[in-house]
């Protein structure tokens, strides 16, 4: 009999985390292809690298024996097509590959809105490693990139914004929404961090788009135009982080159904019995719980890997992720999510919110008003133990029980300096 | 590596260049670090006193100015920008010649002072002489090179400390321990030992425990401490009970931090001065395994050396004291088994193959030695001369490891290499960390992004990332429990702590977040 043999296109943290777990519940053979890298990398630490805070090789969470040590082959090359019916994929050079079990998970690539310009010399998105070096030669250093216009506020933006920043380039951050990720955080928490982009030198503007982008004769940025104002603003590099999107260009020309995403059942199934997809560029459904059909994070991505490799293995297992919960670093303030907090209030739901004075700490809580239930939690500058608030969110609890037990939660270094109680009292002004 | 790297390197800008403030700082900072290399280079100078004073003075001025004003327009938080990209902090040119420089300052210190001025004849010259009038005013005396050097190590300590507690300001646990080892610096390394010398009293530093303090039962000390009455006694009990009773409970509650990042000076100055340097460590499991051996060797090797010191020292007659050379031996030995015996009957489970086939070893090589010279009845223990294995050990592990490899070398290899490789107190204090002790790194669930900052910066060249991004906790001999890990983690992952002992070292197979069957399923079966 021929060894089973799983490909999996991409080899980003879902990629690798099915093969790392197929490996750990089989025996077959596992192929891990990418165009994009030789090795894994965390995609969420590129910034470090231009910033000078890692090199390279330290973005790797494995050595480069670990591959080989697992039985993990490993191949740089570019898949250009998918043949269902008799099971193979086409690679670039020509060559074709049979599988007996394929799984997608090739991530996602910067959207963009068909401005005038966008494909214009210093206009980039950031996301693969090829960007991180493109923006190596766009914006080296202030000399030559003497001001550089972010477009789009959300988490890429802002660590592009930070990034370019310790290099001492001037940056203009162009936001949609009226406040920095107001389509996500709540109107106070996004102030605050307003306030604290600020702070960092950026020249934020609310509520401003991007009409055009204008170039000089050799087809380089040289200025952008504003829709609101009109007013046009002198730049060597657009940065364009208006958001991803599922990154499909292969499955054009087959017969796997696509949606925006690859498009999967509960057991991350395509419309075809052995083709899975997983990560950024899969779309579910049916929808979990109230998350999006796209989830483009990291542990989703990381938990869907968990998830395929065990059905992979023979034992079919649905998607069933359990409570939501995210981190973000903007500037110099962490950022934590737990459950459920809207950016605007939702019918029957209350939001609490509490900031320090020194305007690098807030909380905001959601509870249901009707049964008291807590919901979700956004801290910033305040670290929450996970598991704790996972608990409370798996069994139940009233934003009473959550507001006295606070300090249970607390995963702040030790000696730092506590703000439960303080907490506590505007919560119950609030009441 | 793929010509990214190089590029990366060669065209990534250094943050911001130096603003004028700090140039002039680093004028007034260079201007007294040059009146110590003239004295060094034998230049007399007249008042002693003031040119002291000024070279002291304007290197605390023009550091503490630079780092004043290189932290006072940055908001608090995580400040590594660039730090792979400068000269000095990612083994470039600058780096070399530190290295170097401070090599040559070790290799004199150690083998020929009297290049530094020392004079055992008639009065000191060159940079020893400098120190003439301050030692005169601490201790009483003229100045050697070991006040130089302590003098120079706790200003060190105060001064990149000072730094240190700037550039992590938004961190008490930081800022605390920094005040810590400030203190038992001056007060317990350099002040008391000097002021117990001026009163005539042994030197003892409170601080410093054997086996660190490998010097602690060589023959003139005990004679010192025998001599000295019931301040010699106190001392010799405190240096006894900071082994055996002191520091096995503290470690038990707190881990070894208490120690290596709280109150040792090796860790203070690594900590200080040595900052800039800690994402220089090794984190290769080749590393780990180099470090396992050597520093397990160089703990055999102090060990041995004490037994064969303590018990050439001692005498063969039990009417003269009960505690002869036999009674010694006898329950070192014992002793030794005891511990060995009590290890591998409770933590099987947990000591990894290799440590245990190394443990085994190691204690068969030390009861053996002891059975063969017993039996020959040999003057000699161990083959050679006590004071001979004394002096060897100094020379290797005291001098040549911890000072011109463990110091002169932190712009190359990083500000810990003495402490992960060849610190024997380490290695003890590591054992019982591992074993017996309430500390542990928490990893916060399903948090992590691997994104790597926590391995880089480890300044022990513990791979966190590989246990964090399983959500299992971090419980390793090696961690000194700086907590530049969990401060520079960028999504709030981790944690230091002291907490119960029931699934402090924990495994996980599934993301924390992910279907709670699937969690509990694989979870459990692991535990
Ligand atoms: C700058 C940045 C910061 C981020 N920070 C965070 C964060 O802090 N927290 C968080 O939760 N998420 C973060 N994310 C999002 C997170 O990184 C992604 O959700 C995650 O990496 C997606 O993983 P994946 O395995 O689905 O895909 P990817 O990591 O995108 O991997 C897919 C791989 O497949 C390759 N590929 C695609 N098509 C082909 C083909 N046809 N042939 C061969 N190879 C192909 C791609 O080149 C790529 O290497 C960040 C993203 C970016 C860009
Ligand atoms: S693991 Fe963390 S606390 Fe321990 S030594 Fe390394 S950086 Fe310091
Ligand atoms: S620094 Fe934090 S997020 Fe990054 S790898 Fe380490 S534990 Fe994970």
């Amino acid at each position: 009999m021929v060894q089973e043999h799983v490909i999996i296109i991409g080899n980003g943290i879902a990629g690798v985390t099915a093969a790392r777990h197929i490996r750990k519940l089989s025996d077959k053979r596992i192929t891990i292809i990418s165009s994009e890298s030789e090795y894994f990398f965390s995609r969420t630490a590129l910034m470090y690298v231009y910033m000078g805070h890692m090199k390279w090789n330290h973005l790797k969470p494995y050595e480069d024996q670990f591959w080989k040590k697992n039985r993990i082959n490993l191949l740089k090359a570019y898949v250009t097509e998918i043949s269902p019916e008799d099971k193979s994929i086409k690679l670039e050079d020509g060559r074709h590959l049979q599988y007996t079990d394929l799984i997608i998970a090739t991530g996602s690539e910067p959207q963009k809105f068909g401005w005038k310009g966008q494909e214009a010399h210093g206009v980039q998105g950031l996301y693969s490693k090829q960007d991180l070096e493109l923006l190596e030669k766009n914006a080296p250093h202030n000399r030559a990139c003497k001001r550089a216009i972010i477009v789009g506020g959300g988490l890429i933006g802002i660590e592009l914004a930070e990034m370019l920043s310790t290099r001492d380039i001037p940056v203009t951050f162009l936001v949609r929404e009226k406040h920095f990720w107001n389509n996500v955080l709540p109107k106070h928490d996004a102030q605050l961090i307003d306030e604290h982009i600020k702070k960092h030198q950026i020249d934020l503007r609310l509520k401003i788009n991007l009409d055009e982008i204008l170039t000089d004769e050799n087809g380089k940025v040289r200025a952008v135009k504003i829709k609101e104002t009109g007013e046009t603003i002198q730049c060597d590099l657009v940065g364009l982080t208006t958001g991803v999107k599922p990154r499909l260009e292969m499955l054009s020309q087959t017969s796997i159904e696509t949606n925006r995403g690859v498009l999967v059942n509960p057991y991350l199934k395509t419309n075809y019995d052995n083709i899975y997809a997983i990560g950024d560029c899969a779309e579910h459904r049916e929808a979990i719980q109230n998350r999006p059909s796209i989830e483009a994070v990291w542990y989703t991505g990381k938990m869907m890997g968990e998830t395929v490799a065990q059905t992979i293995c023979g034992k079919p297992m649905t998607y069933n992720p359990g409570h939501w919960f995210n981190s973000a670093k903007f500037f110099d303030i962490e950022y934590q999510t737990y459950g459920w907090v809207y950016p605007t209030e939702i019918e029957n739901h209350k939001q609490l919110h509490w900031s320090h004075s020194d305007g690098t700490k807030a909380m905001t809580v959601n509870f249901n008003k009707e049964n008291d239930k807590f919901v979700g939690i956004n801290t910033f500058g305040i670290r929450l133990r996970h598991e704790v608030v996972n608990g409370w969110l798996e069994q139940n609890k009233t934003i009473l029980e959550v507001m006295k037990n606070l300090k249970q939660a607390n995963f702040d270094p030790e000696f730092y300096q506590s703000h439960e109680k303080d907490i506590f009292k505007s919560y119950q002004k609030h009441l | 590596m793929s010509k990214f790297e190089r590029n990366m390197a060669m065209t990534g800008e250094k943050p911001a260049a130096l603003s004028k403030a700090q140039k002039i700082f680093s004028a007034i900072g260079i201007t007294g670090l040059f009146i110590l290399i003239l004295a060094i280079a034998n230049v007399n100078f007249p008042n002693k006193t003031l040119f002291l004073s000024l070279s002291l003075g304007l290197m605390t001025l023009g550091t503490v100015g630079f780092s004043y004003d290189l932290y006072k327009s940055k908001q608090p938080g995580i400040k590594n920008d660039g730090v792979w990209f400068k000269s000095m902090t990612s083994r470039g040119l600058y780096a070399w010649i530190t290295a170097l420089a401070l090599t040559m300052f070790y290799v004199a210190l150690y083998w020929y002072p009297e290049y530094l001025g020392l004079n055992s004849e008639g009065a000191n010259t060159g940079i020893i002489s400098l120190f003439d009038p301050l030692s005169r005013l601490i201790n009483g005396g003229p100045a050697s090179q070991w006040f130089v050097y302590g003098t120079l190590y706790t200003l060190a300590i105060f001064i990149f400390g000072y730094k240190f507690i700037k550039k992590y300001r938004h961190n008490r646990y930081e800022v605390l321990r920094t005040f810590s080892v400030m203190f038992f610096q001056l007060g317990f390394a350099f002040l008391i030992p000097e002021i117990l010398m001026r009163l005539n009293q042994p030197y003892f530093n409170p601080a410093n425990i054997w086996p660190l303090n490998y010097d602690l039962f060589a023959g003139y000390k005990l004679d010192s401490f025998f001599s000295a009455g019931s301040i010699g006694l106190i001392m010799f009990t405190f240096g006894i009970l900071s082994i055996f009773v002191i520091s096995p409970i503290l470690t038990y509650k707190y881990g070894k931090r208490w120690y290596c990042s709280w109150v040792c000076g090796c860790g203070g100055l690594a900590e200080t001065a040595g900052d800039p340097y800690r994402h220089l460590s090794d984190k290769s499991v080749f590393a780990w395994k180099v470090e396992r051996w050597v520093i397990h060797s160089v703990l055999v090797f102090v060990t041995v050396m004490t037994i064969a010191v303590i018990y050439s020292y001692l005498g063969q007659n039990p009417d003269e004291f009960w505690f002869t050379k036999d009674v010694f031996l006898w329950s070192s030995a014992g002793f030794l088994s005891l511990v060995f015996g009590l290890l591998m009957y409770f933590k099987k489970e947990e000591l990894a193959k290799d440590a245990k086939y190394a443990g085994a070893g190691y204690l068969i090589v030390i009861l053996s030695m002891i059975c063969i010279n017993y039996f020959n009845y040999n003057q000699d223990i161990f083959l050679f001369p006590a004071h001979k294995l004394r002096e060897t050990y100094g020379f290797l592990i005291g001098a040549a490891f911890s000072g011109v490899i463990g110091v002169g070398f932190y712009p190359i290899f990083g500000n810990r290499v003495w402490c992960r490789f060849g610190c024997p107190m380490a290695a003890v204090l590591g054992m019982q960390q591992r074993l017996f002790s309430k500390f542990r790194i928490t990893t916060n669930g399903g948090q992590c992004i691997s994104c790597g900052n926590c391995s880089t910066y480890c300044e022990m060249g513990i791979d966190v990332r590989a246990y964090a991004q399983k959500g299992e906790n971090i419980v390793r001999s090696s961690c000194v429990g700086c907590g530049i890990c969990a401060s520079v983690c960028p999504r709030g992952v981790l944690k230091l702590e002291n907490d119960s002992l029931d699934n402090r070292i924990n495994q996980k197979e599934i993301t924390t977040g992910n279907d709670i069957d699937l969690m509990e399923f694989f979870n459990e079966k692991t535990k």
